[in-house]
């Protein structure tokens, strides 16, 4: 009888426990002495640090201020200081006259990521012509000497759209080769195995500020004389070189997870090597691996601040530069702040779309 | 031994060998997994392959198409000899069909895509025919309204019969199963040896691992009993279940044939 209670009936729904706000409390606040204490100590700090960020973010904050003499009186922040560098910040030392045109840079480039990230525009054709003007037009606007528009040296390009460019291009050439390192260090044959291991290891055992250096002082010796790579060009495959033998780790963790069954199967119908791995290895391998690349996709957005060592200005640098004025130098914090967020503002977006992609996913396949 | 005289069909008429298997050794470092292994199977025959665990008899159907690499020995498929080359290796697996113990479908991909890839990949078939051959293929295992599912949706006993399907679909002149009813529930396993016994019908040449008995009394022109690594008895299923030749033998099928 006992049993015929508590095993539901076929086709039964699951009985529904209506709980109150006091259950929730009691069962995941106040369940034991230690929770209550832990419960207590964390609003009370929660508290703490809420009310300090209200009231010198917000409510004695200075928003608009000509004059820094404004923002003294005051005891909050002073975020008049962002509004008063926020060329600086956002262009570096790109020229004042021409700041609509890394504006228009960034735009189409975040409406061309945006078109791209959505699953309905997955079609490869379409995307490669997408991009194919957008990169055009992004160079045609950032570089100039077309239509009348004066030409900028990439020494002068900086700020958000500097960070964009090199965040760009370090995923976008470093993701195949981190393929193919992955590929490479799993490979049959010695030569590639060891030619593919020895770049890993090397340029991840050194810190990227070393691969930085090289890029930059040490490469242009082995150049040919006369011939001269561009150096953000140089910085950037630098980063990128490094961003590849990281993911190249993570993308080798997801490839062994995939199931020896599943390279048979594929060997068994006739599948040559690349076939195999294009089709039915690597789709596996990279959602397996999924959250990993993306966390190392979002290291990467920030790894682009490293180009300091070669006096460019991404949003980071700039920021530290222009706050050695003297005026304004009291209020880094804020300054700092207002950058922090647009970092934020990005990584996380990245992570949100990151853990849709992973929901999709796992409907998709099961 | 027996193997010596049994290069013929049941029907006793000498038919083209489809695959040709002489004196193949093999070690995994220092251990012997076969050895000196003889077999030929002549075209349309219908062999299956049974014995202890670890008698080597999956190794060698995976020797087969190449899946794993023999030291010493001669295989040739359709006179088409294994020889380490790649060219060779391609025309073998054009030729030669497989089906796992554990489906190895791809689970990104749905049934119908599982189908296709082999024949727009290897064959280059544009996909409408692709699609084309893969229902007709899916409508002889029974299962075409799964066609826009995906692997894991589906029982097991379907998995499988999607697996047989996806090796037919690349149109092969031999199938080897390893062991494929040996992952399934009771109640699947007849699903799948029914879509094999109407498979064999058709004049397919069949190697089949296996230790389901009764398949093997009906279907099996040939049973070939294998243990540590050598051919110990072959011969039709009726001589070798009713009268085993050797000791090895007696205790196998007394265990097997019991229930």
């Amino acid at each position: 009888m006992a049993d015929a209670q508590i095993l539901p009936a076929p086709g039964r729904r699951q009985p529904r426990v209506s709980r109150t706000a006091a259950w929730w409390l009691k069962d995941r606040i106040f369940s034991s002495p230690f929770h209550v204490a832990l419960s207590i100590v964390v609003l009370v700090g929660a508290a703490f640090i809420g009310q300090f960020l209200l009231r010198w973010g917000l409510l004695d904050a200075v928003f608009v201020a000509s004059d820094p003499a404004a923002c003294q009186a005051a005891k909050g922040a002073c975020w008049a200081v962002v509004y008063e560098k926020h060329r600086t910040i956002l262009f570096g030392l790109y020229p004042h006259s021409e700041h609509w045109r890394p504006t228009l840079a960034v735009c189409l480039y975040l409406v061309s990521l945006t078109i791209t990230l959505m699953p309905r525009f997955w079609n490869l054709r379409g995307l490669a012509l997408l991009w194919a003007c957008t990169v055009t037009a992004i160079g045609v606007l950032m570089y100039g000497g077309l239509f009348g528009l004066p030409e900028v040296a990439t020494s002068e390009w900086g700020g958000l759209a500097l960070t964009m460019i090199m965040f760009t291009g370090t995923v976008v050439m470093g993701f195949p080769v981190a393929v193919l390192l992955a590929l490479g260090r799993r490979s049959t044959l010695t030569l590639v195995r060891s030619v593919c291991v020895t770049i890993i290891e090397t340029l991840r055992g050194v810190p990227l500020i070393t691969i930085l250096f090289v890029a930059v002082n040490v490469l242009p010796l082995f150049l040919p004389a006369g011939s001269s790579v561009d150096k953000l060009l140089r910085v950037t495959i630098g980063i990128a070189i490094f961003f590849a033998c990281y993911q190249a780790e993570t993308i080798r963790g997801g490839l062994q997870a995939v199931p020896r069954g599943q390279y048979e199967a594929a060997q068994a119908l006739g599948l040559g090597y690349w076939q195999m791995t294009r089709v039915i290895i690597l789709p596996q391998a990279l959602k397996i691996a999924f959250p990993a690349i993306v966390n190392h996709i979002i290291a990467a957005l920030k790894n682009t601040s490293f180009v300091m060592i070669i006096g460019l200005f991404d949003i980071l640098n700039a920021t530290t530069s222009v706050m050695q004025d003297p005026v304004w130098r009291k209020y880094y914090v804020e300054a700092y702040v207002f950058v922090g967020l647009v970092y934020f503002v990005f990584g996380f977006a990245l992570s949100l779309y990151a853990r849709a992609m992973e929901a999709q996913m796992k409907k998709g396949h099961h | 031994m027996l193997q010596q005289n049994v290069s013929t069909t049941a029907e006793g008429s000498r038919a083209k060998n489809a695959i040709e298997i002489g004196s193949i050794s093999k070690w995994y470092g220092t251990i012997q997994v076969l050895d000196d292994v003889s077999l030929d199977i002549a075209t349309g025959e219908r062999v299956v392959i049974c014995g202890p665990s670890g008698s080597g008899k999956s190794t060698l159907i995976r020797c087969i198409n190449g899946l794993e690499q023999h030291q010493e020995g001669r295989i040739a498929v359709n006179d088409t000899e294994l020889d380490g080359s790649n060219r060779a290796l391609e025309t073998i697996r054009g030729d030669v069909g497989m089906v796992f113990q554990s489906f190895n479908l791809f689970p990104h991909l749905t049934v119908l895509d599982n189908l296709t890839l082999a024949p727009m990949l290897v064959r280059k078939l544009p996909k409408r025919d692709a699609e084309e051959i893969a229902m007709q293929y899916l409508r002889r295992v029974h299962i075409p309204e799964q066609a826009h599912k995906y692997p894991l949706q589906l029982s097991g006993g379907q998995q499988q019969r999607v697996a047989i399907a996806r090796a037919l679909c690349t149109q092969p002149k031999i199938m080897l199963f390893d062991e494929p009813t040996s992952a399934l529930d009771p109640e699947m396993i007849k699903e799948v040896l029914d879509v094999m016994l109407e498979l064999a019908g058709t004049g397919m040449t069949m190697v089949v691992v296996t230790h389901e008995m009764g398949f093997a009394r009906t279907v099996a022109d040939r049973v070939v009993f294998m243990a540590d690594g050598r051919i110990v008895e072959t011969g039709r299923p009726d001589e070798i279940f009713g009268n085993p030749q050797t000791e090895r033998a007696r205790t196998f099928f007394r265990q097997v044939l019991k229930h």
